[in-house]
């Protein structure tokens, strides 16, 4: 063995290596990630946590009760919004449209899936908040569902396409209306890739932050209403952890240890869903 | 995910042969108009996000023209705008995040698609989707409380005694800054990088691999002079995704940028980017011109990550049919 063939087995050996190394750096992220947030968030979290109101500045202690029910009315608008549009459309898209309509509508929810989410905030608000003249959660949660219409509807077609056509033809063959057939036939043979589209969009927008600042705004008490502010935990994440008080950066911790741990598990969940195995093979 | 796509077969003949009445009673000229309206109201509200940002921005648009873009003073108070600092902070940082994430995020995906077996990889795989669903205030928490002391204490100093000849590395090191928020970017963008280079370095055709290999080529040498270059174009589109996302992210830049309108040549010193800008002042803007110049940013940003989002998904697109095709030949 020459000494240049052995310099080149260094380099491969070492070039390899250093991938790998590339690889674990990436991945340990997400571990330092869980592990700070379960150190810093884990002694904070408590009963009062989940069912008390923000305490006045001060006062330590409270909770963030109103920031988890905001959320939760906030992801229920956008999922009654992002839900039905992206679901209905995937199915025009897979099954009833032509190509250049399915290119148009294509096109545009891939646009507005690349759009940034802090623009998505100044298009609700121009839209909703200044016509109503004032931030609500109906607004917040238009802004939500924006973002989830694009990132349901690309992926639900991709299932529905993924549906053998066999199983159309045969549903047809037996004299089913191409309705019947989607109602009966398509859409139940894809239905866990449906479930883990919605679950994922779902995911990816309980998180967001940026469209919240001009929407639902952040209240500290109960939001009386849906035409009144809210606070929410992704927003009140970020109040808190740039304000000056110690007790609020605790809360803060603890607030993103529950949003990530309901995050991930959500994550989890719809991956499981989908590997069980839609039933139809992928030809 | 090209090659597995079905065309549905069109009802043709049958659909030409009944009546529309008998269609209309089995409810699927019905299901086909509801469906219709839902896929098209995805296009009227992408239509219309487009004509409120421009016609919101008329304003600014018209009074300051591209001098906009091209003047540094931002000054509410005698109502003039000028926005290079936002576009100066914006870039420096997208700039940091890629260095960083770059080399990282193909190393990563180099290794996933390459070498690790198919078992090891998926999970991996796994976790670093599971990582790009991690929210950016997150991201934002932890560069706040750890990132910021980290730099602060041990990094900003280190890389001043070194490279502290470098104009790029001076001043006081406040732990907040561009050098800060490109790190914290880098973290966010790399889980994209890793996936979709892992997929179209995946794509790859066997025969390419081993036609080097077989020529007494390195593991190594295969990879590098003949896989990545194969794959080159969807690489590059996995970095303009990287990009797109990097220009347009607010929360953990908000955190951790130091929010100060300032064009400077230090890494250290804080600044402020677009997508900052627009969250802090919107809803306090002080005049009309003041909020319709905010519009006018959020107006560019969409642009900016509209192009390089198209090129992204063109490069990755024509890449990976190269692999199929050459694959199924």
């Amino acid at each position: 063995m020459n000494s240049r063939l052995r310099w080149r087995k260094f380099v491969s050996g070492f070039m390899l290596a250093m991938t790998g190394v590339c690889a674990l750096v990436s991945v340990s992220v997400l571990f330092l990630i869980l592990g700070y947030l379960v150190f810093h968030g884990g002694t904070s979290i408590s009963w009062n946590f989940f069912t008390k109101l923000p305490a006045p500045v001060g006062e330590t202690g409270g909770g963030m009760a109103n920031a988890i029910l905001g959320s939760g009315k906030l992801l229920l608008l956008a999922a009654l919004i992002g839900v039905p549009v992206g679901f209905f459309g995937a199915i025009y898209l897979a099954e009833f449209s032509g190509s250049t309509t399915a290119f148009v509508v294509r096109y545009a929810a891939d646009l507005l899936n690349g759009v940034p989410s802090i623009v998505i905030g100044i298009f609700a608000y121009s839209l909703v908040v200044l016509p109503f003249k004032h931030f609500s959660t109906l607004s917040g949660g238009f802004a939500l569902g924006l973002m989830m219409i694009p990132i349901t509807l690309r992926s639900t077609e991709e299932f529905l396409r993924a549906v053998p056509n066999a199983l159309r033809e045969a549903a047809m063959a037996l004299g089913a209306s191409k309705s019947k057939t989607i109602a009966t036939v398509i859409v139940p043979a894809a239905y866990r890739g449906i479930l883990t589209a919605v679950l994922l969009a779902f995911a990816r927008v309980a998180g967001e932050t940026a469209p919240l600042l001009f929407t639902a705004f952040g209240n500290r008490f109960w939001s009386q209403g849906w035409n009144q502010p809210t606070a929410a935990l992704p927003e009140m994440i970020y109040r808190y952890a740039i304000s000056p008080y110690d007790d609020w950066h605790r809360q803060a911790w603890a607030a993103g240890l529950v949003l990530l741990g309901l995050i991930l598990i959500i994550n989890i969940v719809a991956r499981a869903i989908l590997s069980r195995g839609i039933a139809v093979p992928r030809t | 995910m090209a090659s597995t796509t079905t065309t549905v077969p069109s009802a043709g003949p049958v659909a030409g042969s009944r009546s529309f009445l008998s269609r209309l009673r089995q409810g699927d000229e019905i299901a086909h108009i509801i469906t219709f309206l839902f896929a098209v109201s995805v296009v009227l509200v992408t239509l219309l996000l487009v004509f409120d940002l421009w016609q919101g921005s008329a304003l600014p648009r018209h009074k300051f023209g591209f001098d906009f873009f091209r003047t540094s003073v931002w000054d509410p108070i005698f109502d003039h705008f000028g926005a290079l600092p936002f576009i100066y902070g914006t870039l420096v940082t997208a700039t940091v995040s890629l260095l960083i994430a770059v080399p990282l995020g193909i190393g990563a995906a180099i290794f996933l698609a390459e070498l690790a077996p198919a078992r090891v990889s998926d999970t991996l795989e796994f976790f670093i989707d599971l990582l790009a669903a991690v929210p950016s205030v997150i991201y934002g928490l932890l560069g706040v409380f750890i990132v910021v002391p980290l730099m602060r204490q041990y990094i900003q100093p280190a890389l001043k005694h070194s490279f502290g000849f470098l104009p790029l590395f001076q001043g006081p090191a406040y732990g907040v800054g561009f050098l800060t928020a490109g790190i914290v970017l880098a973290i966010m963008v790399i889980p994209y990088i890793i996936s979709v280079s892992r997929e179209v370095l995946l794509s790859v055709p066997r025969d390419q691999r081993e036609a080097a290999l077989s020529l007494g080529a390195t593991r190594w040498e295969s990879t590098w002079k003949v896989v990545v270059p194969f794959a080159r174009g969807g690489i590059l589109g996995s970095i303009f995704l990287a990009l797109a996302r990097a220009l347009g992210e607010t929360m953990a830049v908000t955190m951790v940028i130091g929010n100060t309108p300032a064009i400077s040549a230090s890494l250290f010193s804080s600044g402020y980017s677009i997508a900052a800008v627009i969250a802090n002042e919107l809803t306090e803007a002080t005049s009309n011109l003041h909020y319709q110049s905010l519009i006018e940013l959020g107006l560019a940003l969409f642009l900016l990550t509209f192009v390089l989002n198209g090129l992204a998904r063109l490069l990755i697109v024509a890449t990976s049919q190269r692999g199929a095709g050459m694959g199924n030949a």
